[in-house]
């Protein structure tokens, strides 16, 4: 497994305590699992997302993504309605573990409240979380 | 012994069956036909499935190849924690091929089975004897499915009191089938967090506890080998608020004769007759899961039972508050049939020894590796011990790598990663079949494996090097599953 | 006793090792309050040849083939096991293994699963098999809960031609879930009346057994045009698995899932356990399948090696979400069936098939020569439902006396039936055998 410094985390990007990314897209959010998350889980072998036109609350679980011997949930950073979910992502769930911020992103969403995302932690808030830190 | 367990021999490669074979084949005495022929009308008759032909020899070598590749208790220790992987005797498989019960037939008319009935008749009553509880139901199939029968006799009992309730409290160190048993019975599972002596504290339970909760499902000893020595403090607290106490059973092997479970307070227990019993594991199955109540909870057990009247044995399904069937028949007589010769060879007193026995080994072994292995709780254990792989951190070595290598030493590894409240777990149960010698030899193989770790790491990575394969895939197994040939 | 190896002087050093005096004091943990000080009340210790007489004495108190004819099937059936099969099985490498957790140490039984995978899934019609569940009951019972997970409707719709029992256990596991079960009634021809689904909205599944409990063959291909059109899957079940030696497959017909009993493939009726439940289905339902799944895959040298696989839907590690509570599977048995479908082989297996329904033809040709009532119309196989001269209930117990089980009298599952028996023929049958039942009953 990586060592915290070689995490990567895009600087422009928001980031839930529960290990998700986010990134705006012209009013939409665009979510994924961080590197460090990836990397914890190691070979991601099944990823479930939900149903597009769903509506899910912030916190609550929006996909799981299995390894060989476990189970995660992945909650959402913030509320509203999938308008996309990654569809490649089912036949290739390496894409997770190989491009976590690019070609492996879960879900496009379509925000309650589109000032949500500022709530997030910045790429610093989250690194100092990861290292121990509050 | 300087000479290593595990070696080298020659072991045959055999390919999959459809890979045999040639059209025309046959491995089977087909029975002359003495009746005219009366064919299917065409529109039922289909082609018939597309099986290999094959001949007796090749059957006969493909399957003794591939036993060449299995490692069975009668190979050599399987110090499975939770497993109870003790010796299988012979004597149960000869009994269990005799014909009168081989052939008989599940709906004869009692009359006609009085052998069998009587059987299962005492079984139940050796069964209550041991639990310390009153009624038995030897239906169920396995350990899996006498919980969801302790579940719904819960359930049932509840719903007969005129108030069903939604939860069940269950300890961090419960095996999966607990939740999963109590979530397709509609209960939510509550965790209940250990102390840290690894046991259930009775305050815990007591600010989880509440008029919503249908009960407990508690495993004594638990899965971390500890006994829940508050349990009675523990049911009291649970029965002053209207709930039950299930057992899970499948640790009984460390106080048979010494404790009985009815007395300490449990309502409902399950036994596993593949574990504490002694019938085989066979591969993964079958084994039996009976379940034995406390009285009043009797008349929830499922149908058809074994009753006795004026000396004859029938099955009765004279029971209207009966939670139901749960198999098509009576249950696994067969693996009932070893359960029961077990019993009658062991003898009262020979029970108590092998509980004894069971949890001397588990303490030596515990002894003799405690300064290698670290050990997240050093007291003394019941029938099971547990270590993690925390000594080894600073190598780079994992548990899963270190029960690897203890392959190659001729050895089955060990239980890992269970139960969940130990990082990394190493979980050992030697059983009392095993001798001293044999558990010296074991110990000695882990004892290198440590050694490895600090000498010569890349070894263990490497690992296993001498069994018929090496390190399997098991992501590509799971990314893109290949179920059928 | 033989089983316990320990001597004094092993015991005496390993407590030395411990750090303790006596036996006892392994228990000290235990509170007072727990403790059992007695004895258990158990029978004494049987030497192993005192235990072999008494367990022979219990055996020799069964009625079984040849003394009794046993025209009886529902659900369990008499067929030859060969030799073979039970000699392969004892083999205690696979016997005394445990469950292929630790896949390097036993490929044979990963390697005989998988092999019994793929005939299960060949013989049934379908894409993919689990590596088996307790029986044919507990397994169409996992096919409904499988069928609600998938569609996501609370409603099932089972044939009453389906074994009685088998509906009871789908009762049970159906009992706390508040899904609701409908049943569908049969016409006098002997087969589910299909038309009764128009009038039942949002099943999850429909639930057929063929060949039913009376032996006879459902048209599964109406069924599933039916079942599809209404959104719902076709759930297959059976109880005499070498009915598809001959038989179009399930798979064929249309079924989307197929759950049933296997112990008709080379495992003994042992008094009804334990048995084979066999589960299939298509592959695109595969995430959603209960219980165990061996799959294939290559260790580090690229050589082809097997694994369980899929686990996350299992309890283990899904615990509370898992597909099913199912830990253990019947191993042992989809074993024996896999060496049973090997020794057979296609061109056996349906030459087999073939020759039991003739032998139950034959019967039934001659037992209505000889007056008596064959209940249904429909083409059978190995079973069919007839009444006897004189009332069926009184020739059956006439009949007991010269130790002939003229099959199961139907009258406390299916009461309109009261008065009519299901009997049964395989392969092992003689035709002496047969014309004597029929001479009996003439009589």
């Amino acid at each position: 497994m990586k060592r915290i410094e070689e995490i990567e985390l895009p600087g422009e990007l928001r980031y839930s305590p529960d290990h998700e990314w986010v990134r705006q897209e012209d009013g939409l959010a665009r979510v994924g699992l961080t590197d460090y998350a990836q990397d914890q889980l190691g070979d991601i072998v099944y990823v479930e997302l939900p149903a597009v036109g769903i509506h899910i609350a912030q916190g609550v679980v929006f996909a799981t993504v299995e390894s060989v011997k476990s189970v995660s949930e992945c909650f959402m950073p913030l509320a509203g309605e999938i308008a996309a979910v990654n569809g490649p992502l089912a036949d290739n769930p390496v894409l997770l573990n190989q491009s976590p911020y690019g070609d492996g992103w879960m879900v496009l969403v379509k925000p309650d409240d589109p000032a949500a995302v500022s709530q997030l932690l910045t790429a610093e808030a989250y690194l100092t979380r990861l290292k121990g830190g509050v | 012994m300087s000479e290593s367990l595990g070696t080298t021999g020659l072991i045959l490669n055999e390919p999959l069956l459809w890979e045999r074979g040639k059209k025309g084949r046959c491995g089977f005495s087909m029975p002359p036909g003495d009746v005219p022929p009366s064919p299917l009308p065409v529109e039922l008759t289909g082609d018939g499935p597309d099986f290999p032909d094959l001949s007796e020899i090749e059957v006969v070598r493909h399957y003794t190849r591939l036993s060449t590749w299995n490692f069975g208790v009668d190979t050599g220790i399987y110090p499975l924690g939770s497993c109870t992987m003790k010796y299988n005797p012979k004597i149960n498989e000869k009994l269990a091929g005799l014909r009168g019960f081989t052939a008989a037939h599940p709906l004869l008319p009692s009359f006609l089975s009085q052998g069998a009935l009587q059987l299962m008749f005492n079984l139940e009553l050796f069964l209550a004897e041991i639990t310390g509880l009153d009624a038995t139901t030897l239906q169920p199939a396995a350990g899996a499915q006498g919980e969801l029968t302790g579940m719904l006799i819960v359930h049932a009992w509840h719903r007969s009191r005129g108030k069903q309730r939604t939860k069940i409290l269950i300890p961090d160190t419960a095996h999966g089938t607990n939740p999963s048993s109590a979530a397709l019975c509609g209960y939510a599972p509550v965790p209940v967090p250990s102390g840290p002596d690894g046991i259930l504290i009775p305050e815990i339970v007591a600010g989880l506890m509440d008029g919503e909760t249908a009960g407990i499902m508690i495993t004594n000893p638990n899965t971390l080998g500890l006994f829940e020595e508050n349990i009675r403090e523990i049911a009291r607290i649970v029965h002053d608020l209207g709930g039950l106490v299930y057992g899970d059973g499948a640790n009984m092997n460390a106080v048979l004769g010494v404790v009985k479970p009815g007395a300490t307070g449990v309502d409902i227990l399950h036994l596993n007759l593949h574990k504490t019993f002694s019938t085989p594991h066979g591969g993964g199955g079958p084994g039996a899961g009976p379940v034995a109540v406390r009285k009043d909870l009797a008349r929830f057990l499922p149908v058809p039972r074994v009753i006795e009247k004026k000396g004859i044995y029938h099955f009765s399904e004279d029971f209207p508050d009966s939670i139901g069937r749960f198999l098509a028949f009576h249950g696994h007589f067969g693996v009932l049939l070893r359960a029961y010769a077990y019993i009658l060879s062991m003898g009262p007193d020979g029970l108590k020894k092998a509980s004894r026995l069971a949890v001397l080994n588990a303490n030596y072994v515990q002894a003799r590796l405690k300064d290698v292995l670290h050990t997240p709780y050093d007291r003394p254990c019941m029938h099971e011990c547990v270590f993690s792989d925390r000594n080894q951190q600073e190598a780079g070595i994992t548990t899963m790598e270190m029960a690897k290598r203890l392959m190659d030493y001729g050895y089955h590894p060990p239980t890992i990663y269970f139960p969940l409240v130990v990082h990394d777990a190493i979980m050992i149960e030697p059983t009392e079949t095993e001798t001293k010698e044999d558990l010296d030899g074991f110990i000695e193989a882990f004892r290198s494996v440590v050694r490895e770790a600090e000498e010569n790491p890349g070894v263990i990575r490497d690992a296993p090097a001498l069994c018929k394969v090496r390190r399997l895939d098991e992501t590509a197994a799971a990314r893109n599953p290949c179920l059928t040939g | 006793m033989r089983y316990l190896p320990h001597t004094d002087e092993d015991i005496a050093a390993m407590l030395n090792v411990v750090g303790l005096k006596d036996l006892n004091d392994l228990f000290a943990v235990v509170p007072g309050d727990c403790r059992f000080g007695g004895a258990l009340q158990l029978p004494k210790a049987m030497s192993e040849w005192s235990l072999e007489e008494h367990v022979g004495r219990l055996a020799g108190r069964m009625a079984v083939s040849p003394e009794y004819s046993l025209f009886l099937g529902a659900g369990s059936y008499d067929h030859y096991i060969p030799a073979t099969v039970s000699s392969l099985l004892g083999r205690s490498e696979f016997v005394t293994s445990y469950t292929p957790y630790q896949p390097e140490m036993l490929q044979g039984t990963l390697q005989g699963i998988y092999e019994y995978q793929t005939l299960a899934a060949r013989l049934l019609g379908m894409e993919v098999a689990t590596a088996s569940h307790y029986d044919g009951a507990t397994a169409l019972a996992e096919a409904l809960l499988m069928a609600v997970r998938i569609t996501g409707r609370k409603k099932v719709a089972l044939s009453r031609a389906i074994h009685p029992h088998y509906r009871q256990v789908v009762r049970t596991y159906f009992a706390p879930t508040g899904y609701e079960l409908r049943e569908i009634p049969y016409l006098e021809t002997g087969l589910t009346d299909l038309a009764r689904l128009e009038e039942i909205r949002d099943l999850a599944a429909v639930a057929l057994q063929s060949p039913n409990f009376f032996g006879c063959i459902e048209n599964l291909q109406a069924a599933a045009e039916r079942a599809h059109s209404g959104g719902a899957l076709l759930v297959s079940g059976f109880t005499e698995a070498l009915a598809f030696g001959l038989l179009k497959s399930p798979g064929n017909q249309g079924a989307d899932i197929v759950a049933g009993e296997g112990q008709s493939l080379g495992i003994p009726r042992s008094f009804g356990g334990p048995a084979l439940g066999m589960l299939a289905s298509r592959k695109r339902y595969m995430r959603s399948l209960p219980g165990r799944l061996v799959g294939q895959t290559k260790d580090r040298d690229g050589k082809r090696g097997f694994v369980l696989t899929l686990a996350t839907r299992e309890q283990h590690i899904r615990r509370e979400n898992a597909t099913s509570n199912i830990c253990s599977n019947n191993s042992l048995c989809a074993l024996a069936a896999a060496m049973y479908m090997a020794s057979l082989g296609g061109t056996g297996i349906r030459e087999l098939a073939s020759l039991n329904h003739d032998k139950a033809e034959y019967l039934k040709n001659a037992l209505r020569d000889a007056g008596c009532p064959i209940r249904f119309s429909s083409p059978t196989f190995n079973e069919f439902v007839v009444g006897l001269p004189g009332g069926f209930d009184a020739r059956y117990r006439r009949l007991l006396d010269r130790k002939i089980v003229a099959g199961l009298p139907l009258g406390a599952y299916y009461p309109e039936l009261a008065d009519h028996g299901l009997l049964c023929v395989t392969e092992t049958f003689s035709k002496e055998e047969m014309d004597r039942l029929i001479k009996e009953v003439s009589a």
